[in-house]
């Protein structure tokens, strides 16, 4: 079994080398599930992902394809999860997908950056939602509140808006970005306190629709603040966000010898930035997990009463895990708008509170490798899959009406998927040991 | 200004009025599955949507034969509360019962369906009028007969037809709930499932059974509040439901969820305060604030109303047992 593994990921290289595009992604992706999913030897088994991604990395690069990157994420849950592979493997590996193999993709298809961007604003924001949801157990329906609310902190400041009411230079510089990261983990952490306070007294449900409603108010004010007073611009939205200047890194890349021209070298600065950030991000959450506020919130999610009687204090115990979530979600809306230098109401609704939760939760709840494969598994749905059916759809079947255009019909699939997994495996795909176990009691 | 107020008073009353029994009505449906099951049914606000969408169908296709616009209303009224019971039964069926029968103890999970559903059922609608229609938005057919209007104490209130039917109708739709749940037997098996389900089974009630019939009565419920809103709001889009639902819901909870007189009580509540506050707001603060800050009110409610009263107008505390 682990030299017929060994044997078609080498034999994979051929294929992707000759004939790279979906098919030959899609060829890559049924022999990675047999070397995940079939018994083998844990070096085949590395050297086999080692193959794998040689394959997926050369078929990207020469076709752009971007099923290829749902390779390559599916190689970085394997190195996460599959035992017994040595750690330096799993680092090396890990490193050269993302430090090598998207970058190159990247190149050869500016999407796959931006693919790479979303995934990661959206992998931050489930570890943060993860605090909130998977370890303290507390269901928030409005997490995409925060997202606004760091965005147009940078947004305000970082437009010509904030001359509506403020006197001074603005926009302000581009560097001042990272000072209002900072700013908006202040700003979105204390949101997380006003909205906090009150629902945090809920349980459950109520909980879960107070929030909602909260989430619904921070968006009706972002889309009604235009007047008396013009702080938002209402639903048309603030256009341009200044960007943080990368003359550095330009010189940097150039001294490597890599030519960036003008659409990829933002593409690339951001995309390494957000890898950064998840890299912290991951960090703090694995420390939170193993301090006494983690084990304080496992305890509560667990049995309240029962951690209550234990001496842990309910209530600021709560507001803590939601102001932490809250500020992890601030500080990727500050990144959010100055990559897209443009930020409106219509990116903080339900949907995206909900899609937030989604990833949390299909990923396994309180996992951390789970909620990063679930971010990248519903981004890649949402902004890539649908879109390529729906253009295979109207290249290859032009007499289906456009009313049937597969891309509209992103809540279908998403409300498909969510049911689906709720019925046959609701503790996600990565699932936590504390959550597998409950899960497997009931 | 406070003439103003006055003298527009009498008119926000009744509107707010009838946005109150509309809110009662799909309330009601919430109130009743939380009753059975403890679940926030979120796709409910599409089941009233569908009743919306089915009501709007009916008007176009039978007004053009059919001589008398009541007569087309009440069939309206039937098919949009059957086909959205019917479509509640099958929620109940396919989403709800297998997470049942697997015995999952973690509340996100029924949560999490539900919303599932819910974006299931609106895409689905989206899809079905995009094929027939070649548009998802839809107009409700005015008909004469149900468009005449009067005015009361000396032209104070502009009252239209179709508002005092949505009233009586619904004033009918509530009373006949509130009979049917204390006075018949499948109110006492649904009672009693609500009391206590795994008991309940004990006493040779058929759990899957009451639970589908909740289902179907309350769908029933929201599918007729849906006809009369679009008669009474007249554009619907399969997306129409998601506010009122959240409304709807916000009067259960404001009335004690799970509590029926308490449901009708908060939609009515609800109704006025937000009529009132869509009113007046932009006339209170000189125009600085406008009509759509309504909403927000619903909100704010919400959150005060469980701080101050967690158990809702009319609902009991219940004690933790440890």
């Amino acid at each position: 079994m682990s030299a017929l593994g060994l044997l078609l990921s080498l034999g994979y290289l051929g294929p992707a080398l000759l004939f790279p595009g979906a098919l030959t992604h899609l060829l890559g992706l049924g022999v990675l599930a047999l070397v995940a999913l079939g018994r083998a030897d844990p070096r085949a088994r590395a050297l086999a992902l080692t193959f794998l991604t040689l394959g997926f990395t050369l078929s990207l690069w020469k076709s752009g394809n971007t099923l290829g990157l749902i390779g390559l994420v599916g190689v970085l849950v394997a190195l996460t999860t599959l035992p017994r592979i040595p750690l330096w493997i799993r680092a090396l590996l890990g490193l050269a997908i993302l430090l090598v193999s998207v970058p190159l993709a990247g190149f050869a298809n500016t999407f796959i950056f931006e693919l790479g961007i979303q995934i990661g604003i959206y992998a931050a924001m489930a570890l943060g939602l993860n605090v909130v949801v998977g370890m303290a157990g507390l269901l928030d329906l409005g997490y995409a509140a925060f997202f606004a609310v760091g965005a147009y902190t940078w947004a305000i400041f970082g437009s010509p808006q904030a001359r509506n009411f403020l006197q001074g230079n603005f926009p302000l510089p581009g560097e001042y970005m990272y000072l209002f990261m900072l700013v908006a983990i202040v700003t979105t952490a204390f949101t997380g306190l006003l909205i906090g306070f009150p629902a945090l007294r809920l349980r459950g449900d109520y909980l879960a629709i107070v929030t909602l409603g909260l989430g619904e108010v921070v968006r009706i004010l972002a889309n009604n603040l235009d007047h008396p007073i013009n702080f938002t611009n209402g639903p048309q939205g603030i256009t341009p966000v200044e960007r943080p200047p990368i003359d550095w890194f330009r010189d940097l890349t150039a001294a490597l010898g890599l030519g960036l021209d003008r659409t990829t070298d933002y593409q690339l600065f951001f995309y390494l930035l957000v890898l950064l950030i998840i890299g912290i991000v991951v960090l703090v959450n694995l420390n939170l997990a193993n301090s006494r506020f983690g084990r304080a919130w496992t305890a509560i999610r667990e049995d309240e009463i029962a951690a209550r009687s234990m001496g842990i204090p309910l209530f600021p115990t709560k507001l803590i895990a939601f102001m932490t979530g809250a500020a992890f979600s601030g500080a990727m809306g500050v990144i959010f708008a100055a990559q897209r230098t443009f930020v409106s109401p219509e990116s903080f609704t339900l949907l995206a509170s909900i899609t937030i939760l989604a990833m949390v939760i299909l990923g396994g709840m309180g996992s951390i490798p789970g909620a990063i494969l679930g971010a990248a598994a519903l981004t890649i749905l949402n902004l890539d899959l649908l879109k390529t059916f729906s253009e295979f759809v109207r290249t290859n079947l032009p007499q289906i009406p456009s009313q049937v255009d597969p891309a509209k019909y992103e809540r279908l699939v998403f409300g498909l998927v969510l049911v689906l997994m709720m019925i046959f495996r609701p503790q996600g795909l990565i699932p936590e040991r504390r959550h597998r176990a409950e899960m497997e009691e009931a | 200004m406070l003439e103003q107020v006055l003298i527009l008073l009498p008119q926000v009353v009744f509107d707010g009025l009838v946005l109150g029994f509309v809110y009662a009505m799909v309330a009601l449906g919430y109130t009743m599955v939380y009753g059975v099951l403890e679940l926030i049914n979120f796709a409910h606000a599409e089941i009233f949507m569908i009743g919306a969408v089915v009501g709007v169908e009916v008007f176009r296709y039978l007004a053009p034969h059919l001589g008398s616009g009541y007569l087309v209303l009440l069939l309206a009224l039937v098919l949009g509360g059957l086909i959205a019971g019917l479509t509640a039964i099958l929620v109940e069926r396919f989403a709800y019962r297998p997470l049942r029968k697997r015995g999952t103890t973690n509340r996100l999970v029924p949560l999490v369906t539900a919303i599932g559903v819910s974006f299931i059922l609106q895409d689905l609608v989206r899809l079905i009028q995009g094929l027939w229609h070649n548009e998802f938005f839809l107009r409700m057919r005015t008909l004469e007969d149900l468009e005449g209007a009067f005015e009361l104490f000396g032209g104070l209130v502009f009252v239209q037809t179709k508002a005092l039917i949505l009233i009586a109708v619904s004033l009918a739709m509530l009373l006949g709930l509130t009979y049917l749940v204390n006075r018949t037997k499948l109110g006492v098996a649904i009672r009693a499932v609500a009391q206590d389900l795994q008991t309940a089974s004990l006493m040779g009630i058929d759990p899957d059974r009451v639970i589908s019939r909740t289902f179907l009565v309350g769908g029933s419920l929201g599918g007729v509040a849906g006809v009369l809103f679009a008669l009474q709001y007249t554009t619907i889009t399969p997306y129409v439901g998601f506010l009122p639902g959240l409304k709807a819901f916000t009067a259960a909870v404001l009335g004690g969820i799970g509590n029926i007189p308490g449901a009708m009580l908060g939609g009515l509540v609800l109704g006025q305060l937000e009529n009132f506050f869509g009113t007046y707001l932009p006339i209170l603060t000189a125009g600085n604030f406008g009509t759509e800050y309504k909403d927000l009110v619903a909100f704010l409610i919400l959150v005060f109303i469980l701080l101050l009263r967690p158990q809702g107008l009319l609902g009991q505390v219940v004690r933790e047992k440890v």
